[in-house]
């Protein structure tokens, strides 16, 4: 019971005590510090995969409360605790940062040369704060969490990038900056009307009316950065392009989904009439993201750009069916969440694959990587079906529910972002054509070798997860069903009070 | 057993797909054509079990999709219909698969095709066996995939590559509307299952469902919807664009694929949804229009193409617009009659195409081909019984068929019913027209190839021209043989609940001289009109389906209540002899024009330039979409790119703020230095902002 009891810290700090063996702990010549800091990093994290797997198997999925819950007084004067704990929202989240960071160790393996250890420091800094961003219960501990998570993959832009990656990452800082501000000023007032940061207790309080929206848009403010919705997305395409692979995996994989899993976990329970009034327009914004960035998809030669507004364009999707309030969009918003998490990390990987060889991710310069790299072309092709949603894959799922459950609310809006499933189309297959298909004839591009024994084994738990959630979903969608049921009701049940209130004063 | 005989292909796909290399190119073909036979011939005692026995049923397998009150399973449906779609779609498929050892002999690239073929089998199968609309999408958009890699097979070609590339897209649109039709099916029924939604839908046909706004009936709307997933998949006129091109693929998989199975896909689904379609009247005319109107339209550009595979490319996209006419006047079993001996007959020419491209070193072009009959006697006969098939001649497969369903679009009564007929008559003309013009170019005349290649001209190998010999079989007897069962006497027994049976054009029929004219839709409000309330109209609907469907032998005569099949065998005697003659006709006119007089499609061609280009350039719909959708589309991403992204969201936002802060911070730096005041500024234009539009906005 009480390794019960702990078992999210554990999951949450181990990479922090990894990070600190690699600093304190390894000696020696560069190379030998390369080496060994790469090699702890790949056991902390793997070994938090692995413990984190125990959250998985412990959940109860017919509870919708939080699980595993610690709670430590941390500032009792302030009624601030040290209060941990998962749901079925974010649960999966949770196993998502632990199942990538492995992978991101080892995909840096030979494309990361210089300061390893610092690199693979910030990497293991980066996973504590996102476990923890995803399992902290007060307000104010997700604060720091969620603002922890910049400084990481700041550096890791910011060192370890290309040759724009002071302007990237400052612009990345300056975004996401700006709307934690914002966000700050929300927590305070928060703070002042309900005199906790306890989670739990704030999804329970009733905001005024008059304060709900305003604290709405400060929240949306520092959320539709991180998704990121349209029109404050144009920090992502930057720092993808600036970042190194692994710390793109993480950024599409992981960072983009700390808005929406704000938009849960703050901004529908504990501001619901706030949300139901300003759904039409995070629907608008998510149309627009869904066409506008799909289209600008189309015209982008370098590839990680291609897929980072692909990004977009998927997310879009998220934030549509996060504010459609039905069963099926929400639980398909996290599905898609997760597989988009999933897919994007590997396109970002498969990018990383050919750049690690040829040093550009410009478009035209590759072609017919069918002909010597067919292991490849069958991942890539993979990953490519999934992004575009084919059934069977991950991204179906996803994005079949959540226009299922927009439909359901609003058929106008449902016909507008399925046509973002066309256009995905033909934005991948474009790519993929160019990159893979065709003759080969470039000679540096003949001379490049098919995966090597590491990356097929970066690629192969990508592979099983995608197929596994695209066709048997039950096992992902099970533990999230009672927790996305009771957000639901609470939700409902919240306007409904409202309506009542609202009639009686009239 | 069912289960074995679905997953085999998969199986073997998955084998040679990940192994192939190394298992060597003879490993993997035996595997797969193995897997393949395997599955055929357990498909053999499915079908006699569930047709002939009478015994449907439905495999559980594992839970697919479960979120709120949407519950979706994988599982198995087998029941007439789906059998006898499988058992069409294993033999077609062993046959290929073993054709492809022959034909694709000299690839490198065997395993992968191998592999391919069986993919989309498996995928063929799970969409013919759905038992939910879900995993009918499921099946839809993976034979989609498989039809994308093999028609980009030969990667290195851009042409091939683009032509994969449309087909996905261009059925992408199409599913774009069966996804909407899936949605709009579980708003309005709360389920996707197949038979729970059949069960609904007779309470359903007066619901009406709120579609961009507006107040729509429910069933129409979503028959409309799938539909339009049906066109993509099955080439219907607007959506069409992809089939000829997709024919840069192997010539085996222009034969299953694109004739003979994945095409026939959106046949079998609306037939799928008949119980449905059955009360969505104006559905039901729309596909009459738009079946009958490619039957015509594809028949047209099928008489100048010169390609010869296009030739046959454009004839399927033709039949498929026959199959769907029949499905719009209710004649569902006689669409799925053509669809089964078409894939036969379809598959052969196809095939013996495929043949006489080997034996002329990959040219493919009819003009330069001529006078290869005597070299290549075998393939020549095989030509000879797939054109005699396709066109209708007494007694080979498509004459049972594609007669009984230009006499069902004759008998629906209907103005839109006889339209379709006189389009379908037209057709007809032109398919023997177009086939024999194929036939008398290819083998016949003065041999125009250069005496390389002539010399070169040899029958295709034993693996290759015994598949052709089982197809030919089909060819022959597949009509003969089931249409009692399909189309005829015993067909109410056969089919059993698996389609629905139409009696909607029997109001119709009772007083067809008084509105001969009058459309379906029109009907059947008028039914409703008369009875002033809808629900004993819909259950008297209702009864009568069940009629039909159960004393199937009394059904059997011409009266007004017979369904539209049973009155369709009773047609004048001008109608049944109508075909007939103008194929005739047809045959006769290739023959004058290129065997007889063969300047005259010359000086044709001078003396109407104009109909000659636009029918050679397919009625210009590439040119127009190009026009209309490609173009805008990529400029309008650039300039979005450039301009929305670049100009004016940076501009404004992050590079022209930092420059404002910039100045700004210059000025004011005695007292303010950098970023804080810049975000402190950006908040307060922000509450501007917010206040301006919340004042305008009350």
């Amino acid at each position: 019971m009480i390794e019960d009891m702990s078992l999210l810290s554990i999951i949450t700090f181990l990479p922090l005590f990894g990070a600190a063996c690699i600093i304190l702990l390894v000696r020696g010549t560069e190379a030998e510090v390369a080496e060994n800091s790469r090699w702890v990093a790949l056991w902390t994290s793997g070994v938090t995969f692995l413990l984190s797997l125990g959250i998985w198997i412990g959940f109860d999925p017919s509870r919708a409360d939080f699980q595993f819950v610690e709670r430590v007084d941390w500032l009792p004067e302030y009624n601030i605790a040290y209060h941990m704990g998962v749901d079925g929202i974010s649960l999966f989240f949770v196993l998502l940062s632990t199942f990538l960071t492995p992978l991101c160790v080892l995909a840096s393996w030979d494309a990361i040369k210089s300061r390893v250890r610092e690199y693979m420091v910030a990497f293991m800094v980066l996973e504590t704060m996102m476990v923890g961003m995803f399992c902290a219960l007060d307000y104010v501990l997700f604060y720091v969490f969620f603002e922890g998570v910049l400084i990481p993959m700041f550096l890791i832009i910011g060192i370890w990038g290309g040759p724009r990656r002071i302007y990237a990452a400052f612009k990345f800082f300056l975004y996401t900056l700006l709307g934690s501000v914002l966000m700050l000023v929300a927590l305070l007032a928060m703070y002042l009307h309900a005199g906790t940061t306890d989670i739990p207790t704030l999804m329970n309080t009733t905001f005024p009316e008059s304060w709900q929206i305003w604290l709405f848009l400060a929240l949306l403010a520092s959320f539709a950065v991180k998704v990121p919705m349209w029109p404050v997305h144009t920090w992502l395409p930057d720092a993808h392009v600036e970042a190194p692979t692994a710390g793109s995996v993480i950024l599409a994989g992981v960072l983009l989904k700390m808005g929406a899993y704000g938009f849960l976990r703050f901004s529908l329970p504990m501001l619901p009439e706030a949300s139901a009034q300003m759904a039409d327009i995070i629907f608008v914004l998510s149309i627009i993201a869904v066409i506008y960035t799909s289209l600008v998809a189309l015209a982008q030669e370098d590839m990680k750009k291609l897929i980072a507004y692909s990004s977009v364009a998927h997310m879009g999707f998220v934030t549509a069916g996060i504010f459609a309030m039905t069963q099926q969009a929400v639980e398909g918003a996290i599905y898609q969440m997760l597989s988009h998490g999933i897919v994007s990390g590997a396109l970002f990987l498969c990018v990383g694959v050919v750049y690690d060889r040829l040093h550009t991710r410009e478009i035209g310069r590759y072609g017919g990587l069918a002909n010597n790299m067919p292991k490849y072309a069958l991942v890539f092709m993979l990953f490519m079906m999934a992004s575009v949603g084919l059934p069977g894959t991950s991204g179906f799922v996803g994005e079949f529910l959540v226009m299922l459950g927009v439909f359901k609310v609003n058929t106008l809006v449902a016909l507008l972002i399925a046509t973002g499933v066309i256009l995905g189309a033909v934005y991948m297959l474009f790519l993929y054509r160019r990159v893979v298909f065709g003759k080969l004839e470039k000679a540096d591009v003949k001379a490049m070798l098919d995966l090597n024994p590491r990356e097929m084994a970066v690629f192969a738990p990508l592979v099983i997860v995608v197929l596994w959630m695209g066709i048997y979903p039950s096992s992902f969608l099970d533990p999230i069903h009672a927790s996305v049921d009771n957000l639901i009701t609470q939700y409902e049940a919240a306007l409904a009070a409202a309506d009542g209130v609202s009639v009686a004063a009239r | 057993m069912t289960v074995a005989a679905i997953f085999l292909p998969l199986l073997g796909a998955i084998v040679v797909g990940l192994f192939g290399r190394r298992l060597g190119d003879t490993l993997s073909q035996w595997l797969t054509c193995g897997a393949m036979g395997a599955s055929a011939l357990l498909a053999v005692p499915i079908f006699i079990d569930v047709a002939l026995n009478g015994n449907a049923q439905t495999v559980p397998l594992l839970t697919f999709i479960d979120s709120g009150d949407l519950l979706v399973n994988w599982a198995l449906k087998f029941d007439t219909l789906s059998a006898v779609m499988v058992l069409t779609v294993s033999c077609v498929s062993f046959l290929v698969h073993v054709y492809s050892i022959g034909y694709m002999h000299h690839d490198p690239g065997i395993p992968r095709f191998m592999a391919y073929l069986s993919l989309f089998t498996f995928f063929m199968y799970m969409l013919v066996t759905a038992d939910n609309l879900v995993q009918l999408f499921f099946g839809w958009e993976g034979v989609g995939l498989a039809s994308y890699l093999l028609i980009g097979f030969w990667y290195e070609r851009p042409s091939a590559n683009a032509a994969a590339i449309k087909a996905f897209v261009v059925n992408r649109v199409g599913d774009f509307g069966f996804a909407l039709g899936i949605f709009g099916a579980f708003v309005l029924f709360g389920t996707i299952s197949m038979d729970a939604m059949f069960a609904a839908a007779p309470e359903m046909a007066g619901a009406s469902l709120t579609f961009l706004g507006a107040e729509v009936p429910a069933l129409e709307i979503i028959c409309v919807l799938l539909f339009l997933g049906a066109m993509g998949k099955s080439a219907q006129i607007g959506l069409h664009t992809w089939l000829p091109d997709a024919m840069e693929g192997p010539t085996p998989v222009s034969a299953l694929i694109h004739a003979a199975t994945m095409v026939t896909a959106g046949v079998f689904m609306v037939a799928r949804m008949s119980p449905l379609f059955e009360y969505a009247p104006v559905a039901m005319a729309i596909v009459v229009v738009v079946g009958a109107s490619t039957a015509f339209f594809a028949a047209t550009i099928g008489c100048v193409q010169n390609d010869i595979k296009r030739v046959i490319a454009y004839s399927t996209c033709s039949q498929l617009g026959y199959m769907f006419f029949a499905l719009g006047v209710g004649a569902y079993q006689a669409a799925i009659f053509h669809l089964m001996t078409h894939a036969f007959f379809k598959a052969l020419l196809f095939l013996s195409a495929g043949s006489v491209i080997h034996a002329m070193s990959d040219e493919q072009d009819i003009r330069n081909m001529g006078g290869l009959w005597k070299h290549i006697k075998l393939t020549y006969l095989m030509m000879w019984i797939g054109s005699l098939a396709l066109a209708g001649v007494p007694w080979f497969a498509g004459y049972y068929s594609k007669d009984m369903i230009l006499e069902a679009a004759f008998a629906a009564g209907t103005g839109l019913g006889t339209m379709a007929f006189v389009l379908g008559i037209a057709a007809a003309f032109m398919t023997a027209f177009y086939s024999w013009r194929l036939l008398f170019l290819t083998f016949h005349g003065k041999p125009r190839a250069n005496e390389t290649v002539m010399a070169h001209v040899h029958e295709s190998p034993a693996v290759m021209m015994v598949p052709l010999l089982g197809l030919a079989v089909g060819a022959v007897f597949s009509g003969m043989v089931a249409y009692t069962h399909f189309v005829g006497d015993k067909h109410p027994q056969f089919w059993g609940d698996s389609i629905a049976y139409n009696v909607q054009g029997q109001a119709q029929a009772g007083t067809m001289d008084g509105h001969a004219e009058a459309a379906p839709a029109d009907e059947s409000h008028a039914a409703d009109d008369a009875h002033g309330d809808e629900a004993p109209a819909e259950e008297a609907h209702a009864a009568e389906v069940h009629a039909a469907a159960g004393h199937g032998d009394d059904a059997h005569h011409a009266g007004p209540d017979a369904g539209v099949l049973e009155r369709a065998h009773h047609v004048p005697g001008i109608v049944k002899l109508a075909p007939l003659i103008v194929t005739a006709a047809g045959i006769f006119m290739a023959w004058v024009f290129y065997i007889l007089t063969p300047t005259v499609p010359v000086r044709l061609a001078r003396s109407f330039p104009g109909v000659h280009r636009f029918l050679l350039n397919k009625w210009y719909f590439d040119e127009l979409y190009d026009w209309l959708f490609v173009r805008p589309m990529f400029a309008l991403g650039r300039v979005l790119w450039k301009t929305g992204d670049g100009a004016i969201i940076d501009g404004l936002g992050p590079d022209g703020l930092a420059a404002v802060s910039r100045t700004v911070a210059a000025r004011l730096r005695q007292f303010q230095t950098g970023y804080v005041y810049h975000y402190a500024f950006l908040m307060i234009i922000g509450v501007v902002v917010f206040v301006s539009w919340r004042l305008i906005g009350a």
